[in-house]
């Protein structure tokens, strides 16, 4: 049967004959040739059948034959919901029907078209709303009966890119309007970008007469002299803010799929019209076909899409398609004129075919294949998304752009009628109109930019629209018969199912939408809405302007997640000393946007090794703050809730940061190295946020602050060294005598004090001693380039004292056990500063500082309290975020916020946040566990679990 | 997107910036009530029309600037004192 229903060499086709491709079509093999879309491989073979409608599973066939075609959706290998009336064929692709079962020739689903009365429009909304507890069943029914392909889950994800482009002007379409706007814009001396939904440019040229077909590739080699940069398969599918255009391009060489993000001065729209289905019994019966389907068939692809036709026509496209068949060799049985009045009835035939067609006047035409041309659909998307409402025009049955917008001109068949020569002369207009408002707007754009080169003169004016009008050619109001059939194909909504709607009082055009789910199928209202709102209207006893239409909104067309998502691009953060981690056994934890070493196989060992001798840590995420300036100190004060003002040169400080509404914020410690010159860390998460927290405070509040605030987070590789024996390691490496020396015996250099000097050899390194793991701790920050070197020595200098290094998960043991909190942890979006137990650092009596006013007030108010909790029994460990509750009640006191195994203590340790009337130390509390077991804990005396005084951090 | 004017950097993508809503004065944290604290920190004015409002530029000179942004049109016009005022939120 192989190409059966070819026709001959049309002039105006656009296969290679030479070139065959063969495919698999439901299992079998089938070809056609190199240009060929599946739809007119599949059609040129004879296939009339190639999908079951959504709810009733009706056999379908090809409508439209294009991108649009409600009917034409197949699964192409693990590629599902393919178009198959836009996408070429390839070699060896192996395409199927979808929402078939068992098969497209007997679908037993079919039979939900013999209870259709009881699928009628809102039933699943009445059906299955009672009892809730069957939802899930419902849930699993109803998705064996929902269309769309299959997903392969194991699909590897291919290469899907995006671009960014500044053309001066984007057209949206590439038929003869928008190529002669496009070349009018470029010849006027703008930078254009041509993007046109279909494989050619032409538009509806190419399906045209041999007139046509010239015109068409006379623009189209004029496009290419004027330099217009040309979109081939690819879509404009958004407008937004400022015209910033999206683009969706099918036809990238290498990404499966590109999202252009164009910002474009001007935005030309020129999408054609899209030509309307008729309503009426039978019509999506398999061989009832739009003119402009047809046409395409015949004349672009050679292919037969029937034998014996009759053609309903009310406009000269119709006209044409008649003429196109006859001139193919396929009988025209009778042409029916809507101008004079002439209608059809149905179309009947048995299940998979159609056999005859019943005219108004009674009589039946024997015939396979039933042309309409009833009018058109303006696609004014574009025009919606940049605020127009359009209006209808009663006389042309059809909407026409209504309000003109700055930046977005449309030309071509959206805009008007008229011969090829008006509407070219339109085109060129527009293009040109297009050209000299993108200069003025390129010349306000680079005059608003400082930095970027001066331009030369005035602005050029901003140029009025004096375009020729377009006239607008009659046309016959043609939506539907006087009986009911199909509106919405996608969707499987008819026209009876519209007016039972309207009658049960869903009568306003948004309601019948959402109620009856016309228009909200894959076609999007391109072929159905103006149906639709005809069909409200003769319910409603009103006119299509009074009805009114649903406004359209982004995306035209649909784009992929992988475009929208683009490459995958997720770089990450690494210390310096990441080489030394790999080749260490390290198991790495994603934080933020760092990879950290989380342990090296053992977190207990690291942190009874660190207790008991010393051991190294990789701190560098912590933020880090370079602060410069006389008023440094004033800006530590507004950001901190304790004072700063007299904080001596080589010495740091920890301190509490709230917002506005005195919930904390972040916490760190700050340390003054010089007169003016100091070093702030932040929390990892925090880095950027503080950064711009202070410039906040310093660009608005306070601009008379001299300040330099400068992040220095990755400049500087932060080690922490911590044990007992961490000042003897440290001693072993530091400079003692000369230029960097550090004295580091314990009254010369305190717990809480910084020094400067030479590490390792590596000078001008910064070391201060803190206590996050309770151990004697020196924290040294050194140049990023020299961190490998100083980690790499402090283990080879500590080899005897039994350095190890220790990991994330270490470090957070040990700050449990020394119970300090972690913010955004311990702490959460509500928890302000007297929570967290450090009231002694909230200074009331400073004349300002962020959150200071709402502080005031929670001091004397009750608020959940950050506690130490210890379980009765010291094998738990609750999950962190287990509820603490009432005893036998389900009321919620407060949750375990921080848990671990203690190694030092042998017990489980914990923090959490109680309701103050629980947050005594001794108070009895009972934890509720994943498991829905109740065990007992107590509230602790200190948050601190071990070594409550810091004896050792001290030594 | 929206091309918010930078007063150093030109206009650019709003994904450029960070917003940092209307632009009110601080209230004096010592003698505000809390009526008139929370009143600043919650409460948007939220016209239709022009509406002083601070942006950060993030990813460009990261200065924080005031503008005025007629909100039913997204026109920009440009607010004569630079920098004025502190988003009140973090």
């Amino acid at each position: 049967m192989s190409n059966s229903m070819r026709l001959p060499a049309q002039p105006g086709e656009v296969i290679d004959r030479s070139r065959r491709i063969d495919i698999k079509w439901n299992g079998k093999k089938l070809s056609g040739f190199d240009g060929d879309t599946i739809a007119s491989a599949l059609v040129a073979n004879e296939v009339r059948v190639v999908s079951r409608s959504m709810k009733y599973h009706r056999p379908r066939g090809y409508l439209t034959a294009d991108f649009w075609d409600p009917n034409g959706f197949v699964q192409v290998g693990d590629d599902p919901n393919v178009r198959s009336g836009h996408r070429l064929i390839e070699k060896g692709m192996t395409v199927d029907p979808q929402n078939v079962w068992p098969s497209l020739d007997y679908d037993v689903k079919a039979a939900n078209g013999l209870v259709g009365r009881f699928l009628t429009a809102g039933f699943y909304y009445k059906t299955f709303i009672k009892p809730q507890r069957l939802w899930p069943v419902y849930e699993k029914v109803l998705a064996r009966f929902a269309p769309g392909g299959v997903v392969d889950l194991d699909t590897p994800h291919g290469l899907y890119d995006k671009r960014y482009a500044h053309p001066d002007v984007v057209v949206a379409g590439g038929g003869p309007a928008g190529m002669a706007a496009a070349i009018a814009a470029a010849e006027a001396g703008s930078k254009v970008m041509l993007v046109e939904h279909e494989h050619h440019l032409g538009g509806h040229l190419l399906w045209g007469s041999a007139e046509d077909r010239a015109l068409a590739a006379e623009l189209t080699a004029a496009v290419e002299t004027a330099g217009v940069e040309v979109l081939l398969n690819s879509t404009v599918t958004g407008r937004y803010e400022d015209n910033w255009v999206a683009i969706a391009q099918r036809s990238h060489p290498q990404a499966i799929e590109r999202l252009v993000k164009a910002r474009a001065k001007m935005l030309v729209v020129a999408p054609g019209l899209i030509e309307r289905p008729y309503v009426f019994a039978g019509n999506d019966k398999p061989g009832v076909m739009l003119s402009g389907a047809v046409r395409r068939m015949v004349n672009m692809y050679a292919a037969k899409p029937g034998s014996r036709a009759v053609v309903f026509t009310g406009n000269g496209d119709g006209d044409a398609a008649a003429s196109d068949l006859e001139r193919a060799g396929i009988e025209v049985a009778r042409i029916v004129d809507a101008r004079n009045g002439e209608n059809i009835l149905a179309a009947h035939g048995p299940a998979k075919s159609m056999d005859s067609v019943e005219l108004a006047d009674g009589t039946k035409v024997e015939a396979d294949l039933l042309v309409t041309a009833v009018g058109w659909t303006a696609p004014t998307s574009l025009l919606n998304m940049a605020g127009d409402r359009p209006s209808y025009d009663a006389n042309a049955a059809r909407f026409f752009p209504n309000s003109p917008i700055d930046h977005v001109l449309s030309t071509g068949g959206i805009a008007g009628d008229g011969s090829h020569e008006e509407l070219i002369e339109h085109a060129v207009a527009t293009g040109r109109l297009a050209a000299a408002r993108a200069a003025a707007i390129g010349h306000r754009l680079q005059a608003a930019t400082r930095r970027a080169a001066s331009v030369d003169g005035e602005a050029p004016a901003f140029a009025a629209d004096d375009r020729p009008i377009l006239p607008r050619d009659p046309h016959p109001e043609l939506f539907r018969s006087t009986t009911h059939g199909i509106v919405d194909y996608s969707e499987d909504v008819g026209s009876k199912d519209l007016m039972a709607a309207a009658a049960e009082g869903y009568d306003s055009v948004e309601l019948l939408k959402r109620f009856t789910t016309a228009t909200m199928g894959p076609s999007q209202g391109k072929l159905e809405t103006v149906n639709t709102v005809a069909v409200l209207g003769e319910a409603r006893g009103e006119t299509i302007e009074e009805v009114g239409t649903t406004v359209w909104r982004p995306p035209y067309a649909p784009i992929t997640l992988g475009a929208l998502g683009g490459r995958i691009h997720e770089p990450a953060r690494v210390s310096s000393i990441q080489p030394w981690h790999e080749a260490n056994g390290v198991t790495p934890i994603l934080a933020g946007a760092w990879i950290r070493p989380e342990h090296y196989g053992n977190p207990e060992s690291e942190v009874r090794n660190t207790r008991a001798n010393v051991g190294i840590t990789d701190v560098t995420p912590l933020g880090k703050l370079d602060l410069q300036g006389p008023d440094v100190p004033k800006l530590l004060s507004q950001l901190y809730t304790n004072k700063w003002m007299q904080l001596p040169v080589g010495s740091v400080r920890y301190g509490i940061m709230c917002a506005e509404d005195g919930v904390v914020l972040d916490d760190g410690v700050t340390g003054r190295l010089g007169d003016e010159h100091y070093l702030m860390t932040t929390t990892s998460s925090g880095a950027a946020s503080i950064w711009e927290w202070a410039e906040n405070w310093l660009q608005t509040e306070h601009p008379d602050w001299k300040v330099h605030v400068t992040p220095v987070t990755t400049g500087l590789t932060s080690i922490n060294v911590a044990g007992p024996k961490s000042r003897e390691l440290v001693s072993r490496l530091v400079a003692h005598a000369g230029d960097g020396a550090i004295d580091l015996d314990g009254e010369a250099f305190k717990y809480m004090q910084v020094r400067q000097g030479t590490i390792a050899g590596v000078p001008n390194c910064i070391m201060w001693r803190i206590g996050f793991t309770g151990e004697l701790s020196f924290e040294l920050h050194v140049p990023s380039g020299h961190g490998l070197h100083v980690w790499e020595a402090l283990l080879e200098a500590g080899k005897d004292l039994g350095v190890r290094a220790f990991g994330l998960e270490a470090q957070r043991i040990m700050r449990l056990e020394k119970g300090h909190f972690i913010v955004g942890q311990d702490t959460d979006g509500l928890t302000k500063a007297p929570s967290t137990g450090m009231t002694s650092l909230i200074k009331l009596d400073k004349e300002d500082f962020a959150g200071k006013a709402e502080l005031a007030w929670a001091m004397d108010t009750p608020l959940p309290v950050v506690v130490g909790i210890q379980t009765v029994d010291p094998l738990i460990v609750p999950a962190e975020a287990s509820q603490i509750v009432r005893e036998g009640t389900n009321e919620i006191l407060g949750r375990i916020t921080s848990s671990r195994m203690s190694p030092t203590l042998r017990r489980s340790v914990c923090l959490g946040q109680v309701a103050p009337e629980s947050a005594a130390a001794g108070t009895e509390l009972t934890v509720v566990l994943t498991t829905g077991e109740r065990i007992k804990a107590r509230v602790m005396e200190h948050h601190a679990h071990f070594d409550p005084e810091g004896a050792r951090l001290r030594g | 997107m929206l091309l918010v004017p930078c007063p150093n950097c030109g206009p650019r993508n709003a994904s450029d910036f960070a917003y940092g809503g209307e632009s009110h004065v601080r209230p004096n944290p010592n003698q505000a009530t809390p009526e008139e604290w929370r009143s600043y920190l919650y409460m948007e004015d939220n016209p239709a029309g022009w509406l002083k409002e601070t942006w950060y530029c993030r990813s460009g000179c990261r200065r924080f600037f005031t503008v005025e942004r007629n909100t039913a049109t997204n026109e920009f016009r440009e607010h004569p004192i630079p920098g004025t005022k502190l988003g009140g939120k973090a």
